[in-house]
């Protein structure tokens, strides 16, 4: 049974993307990547009330593990999958691509939630890193979809950068396990995070330190986090929207994810404060560097990817933070965004069709000329922003109350800084798309099929979610304190 | 084998290893790049199955039988098609940093290597951790050239060489990474290259180039 739930989570996505080589992107097949999502979130679910029920469980020799970190982040994974994967009949027909690109965008959905489930549910930390570079290789077809001169770009951009930042994350991994083998521990072992947590405190202080300093800067790069960033605006506003949903929602959660489980290794090794500092240079530059380029910013796809730096930044503040309650806003936080992100990313996948463009002035006046989908877009954007009753709101305040609490305060009182910027350079260019009198110049009527009911039926399904994680987190809660308290640091 | 053929035949490949990253960085025709990649793929083979001889563990020696497949055969016969017969594209026309310049990093890059792997060293003195900063070297030279050429083929080549150096660093500290691990990492690498060759055909249909200063469409 246990290793049904573990393996399920690989075997769903792949039997999909196995349907979309045989039967190609019909309207049947299509519906099928949701049905295999929706089990996957069913799965998340089963694995964690069986986590919190009887403790971690594993299988085949513990390459795959799941323990309430795990069940947290493929819960979210299978939330942002189902979502994205329910959207994307809508976004292909909309965009009349051929039957052979279309059957690829299915199978590489697929293979890329595959491999997200792989890595979070990794019981070994390079088998988590096999995973994580397959997701940017998946991605990679994904992100130049569209064929143009621009998706080319990102396309290239995107695998090289992040191929190099994870080559690094590997060194960092490599030399963990150098230390983890110093250490006395056996071949199969001196890979398998939960082991080598276990006996951090007999690793080599100096070469662990280069090993997670390492880790943090390939890894994060993954994540968002300076200086090997510039891949994301990029890449994130030239995929399909559903990807950029995906990549935006929840890939950057997935390497943030494995920077929590070198957090664990390092905190144990080498004490709280040298994972601190590196988490608080990175955060502050990051979160610095994309309230600079949201002021100004013209292109609605890029302002939400930037945003998703900023909220990236958030993060890392909080884990510098450390301790039960940030941790847990962290990973509250994790989910929140993924899911608004989410809807804001599909929503300006429809403002792309009906406006032919990604400028923000395109786009003019949109609440007059489409209603429905304005409000999903702007509600979707405030749900970001952190204003209540989204889950946002709740999970900032977390971070904000626990960084205080830990003693980096000013940190702190800077990132909040920064994000206030970015908060006032969102909402200034959200007005300007949704508000305001319409491009003279601009297209009369909206082009192809309109945003109907059925289009606009995931976006709210999200919003809905991210409104009720916001007003009781009670169903998640328990999970989310189970997954604080392996990442917290021990005093 | 004896311990100071060992030592003097670790050595020796390890010297191959890093004289291949720095013949990259002399030669400007992208067929003198790949051949040194073929070269250091060899090398790299050479010092895994030095390691394996010494240490009579069948397992490393197969292993450094498919490490050369892959890194002397497989990768650079990718990267060699990926150059493709345009004229125009044979050579790195005008590199960021000079040939002159490159060659200085390389021996400022060797100091740095020496210094950061201080503390690898350290922990578990040995002729194999001895060599580990060629290996940390070859790692900093894959990303130079990363950085300063402006071909799209270039790049592929220092993502190579880059992994090369990783891969080394591998072996010389902890004479592999379990095999399942190994396996997919090299999977993913062979991955990586494909995708990279696909995307160079599509840029230079879309573009008519492969140089990647054309690459700025996307810029705030």
């Amino acid at each position: 049974m246990n290793t049904l739930l573990l393996l399920a989570p690989l075997g769903l996505p792949l039997a999909a993307a196995v349907g979309y080589a045989l039967a190609g992107w019909r309207p049947w097949t299509a519906w099928s990547g949701v049905a295999t999502t929706g089990l996957l979130l069913a799965v998340a679910a089963g694995l964690a009330v069986t986590v919190h029920r009887h403790g971690p469980i594993e299988t085949l020799d513990g390459l795959l593990r799941a323990d309430a970190l795990s069940s947290w982040m493929l819960l979210v994974v299978g939330a942002v999958a189902s979502l994205a994967c329910w959207a994307s009949p809508a976004y292909l027909s909309a965009g009349h691509a051929s039957p052979r690109r279309s059957r690829w965008y299915g199978i590489l959905l697929q293979l890329f939630i595959a491999a997200m489930s792989v890595a979070v549910l990794a019981g070994n930390l390079g088998v988590l890193w096999v995973a994580i570079e397959a997701t940017t290789i998946v991605t990679t077809f994904l992100v130049g979809h569209d064929r143009t001169r621009t998706a080319l770009e990102a396309a290239w951009k995107y695998v090289v950068i992040c191929s190099a930042a994870i080559a690094v994350a590997f060194l960092g991994t490599m030399l963990l396990y150098y230390a983890a083998r110093n250490a006395g521990l056996s071949a199969d072992a001196a890979l398998d995070w939960r082991t080598v947590a276990d006996h951090a405190s007999a690793l080599d202080p100096g070469v662990t330190r280069i090993a997670v300093g390492l880790a943090v800067i390939g890894f994060g790069a993954k994540a968002g986090l300076v200086p090997l960033h510039a891949w994301l605006p990029d890449a994130h506003s030239q995929a399909p929207a559903p990807v950029s949903a995906l990549m935006s929602g929840v890939l950057l959660a997935v390497a943030f994810y494995a920077l929590l489980r070198f957090k664990v290794i390092a905190d144990a090794a080498l004490g709280v404060g040298y994972l601190r500092a590196l988490l608080l240079v990175l955060a502050l530059a990051t979160l610095a560097l994309a309230a600079v380029l949201l002021l100004g910013q013209r292109d609605y796809k890029r302002m939400l990817a930037y945003s998703s730096m900023e909220h990236i930044g958030l993060m890392a503040v909080g884990v510098a933070a450390g301790g039960r309650l940030a941790i847990t806003a962290v990973l509250l936080h994790i989910g929140g965004h993924g899911m608004a992100k989410t809807v804001a990313f599909l929503g300006s996948g429809h403002i792309l069709r009906s406006e032919g463009s990604t400028e923000i002035t395109a786009a003019r006046g949109l609440a007059v000329r489409a209603p429905l989908l304005a409000g999903v877009f702007g509600l979707a954007v405030l749900a970001l922003l952190g204003l209540p009753p989204s889950v946002v709101f709740a999970s900032q305040l977390g971070i904000a109350r626990a960084g205080f609490e830990s003693g980096i305060g000013w940190a702190v009182a800077v990132a909040f800084g920064l994000a206030l910027v970015a908060f006032a350079a969102i909402a200034a260019g959200t007005g300007r798309m949704l508000l305001g009198p319409a491009d003279p110049g601009g297209r009369a009527s909206p082009a192809g099929p309109g945003f109907g009911v059925a289009a606009a039926a995931p976006l709210v399904a999200g919003l809905v979610a991210v409104m009720v994680l916001g007003v009781a987190a009670w169903p998640v809660s328990s999970v989310l304190h189970a997954a604080a308290g392996i990442v917290e640091a021990l005093p | 084998m004896t311990e100071t053929g060992y030592v003097e035949a670790l050595d020796l490949a390890a010297g191959g290893f890093l004289l291949a990253a720095v013949g990259m960085l002399w030669r400007r025709e992208h067929t003198a790049m790949v051949r040194f990649l073929a070269a250091q793929g060899i090398a790299l083979a050479a010092m895994v199955m030095i390691l394996g001889l010494y240490r009579s563990d069948r397992e490393l020696i197969a292993v450094a039988v498919g490490l050369g497949a892959l890194r002397a055969g497989l990768l650079p016969w990718l990267a060699r098609r990926a150059v493709g017969t345009v004229p125009a594209e044979q050579r790195e026309t005008r590199p960021v940093v000079n040939i002159a310049a490159s060659l200085v990093s390389a021996a400022v890059l060797a100091l740095l290597g020496y210094a950061v792997t201080r503390p690898l060293v350290e922990l578990a003195p040995s002729p194999a951790t001895q060599v580990l900063p060629t290996a940390v070297t070859v790692v900093l030279i894959g990303f130079f050239v990363l950085v300063t050429r402006r071909r799209a083929i270039s790049q592929v080549v220092g993502l190579l060489v880059l992994d090369n150096g990783i891969t080394a660093a591998a072996f010389l500290a902890t004479s592999g990474v379990p095999l399942i691990v190994e396996l997919g990492v090299s999977f993913d690498l062979l991955l990586v290259v494909l995708v990279l060759q696909l995307l160079t055909v599509r840029l230079r249909t879309a573009f008519g180039t492969t140089d990647l200063d054309d690459l700025r469409e996307l810029r705030d």
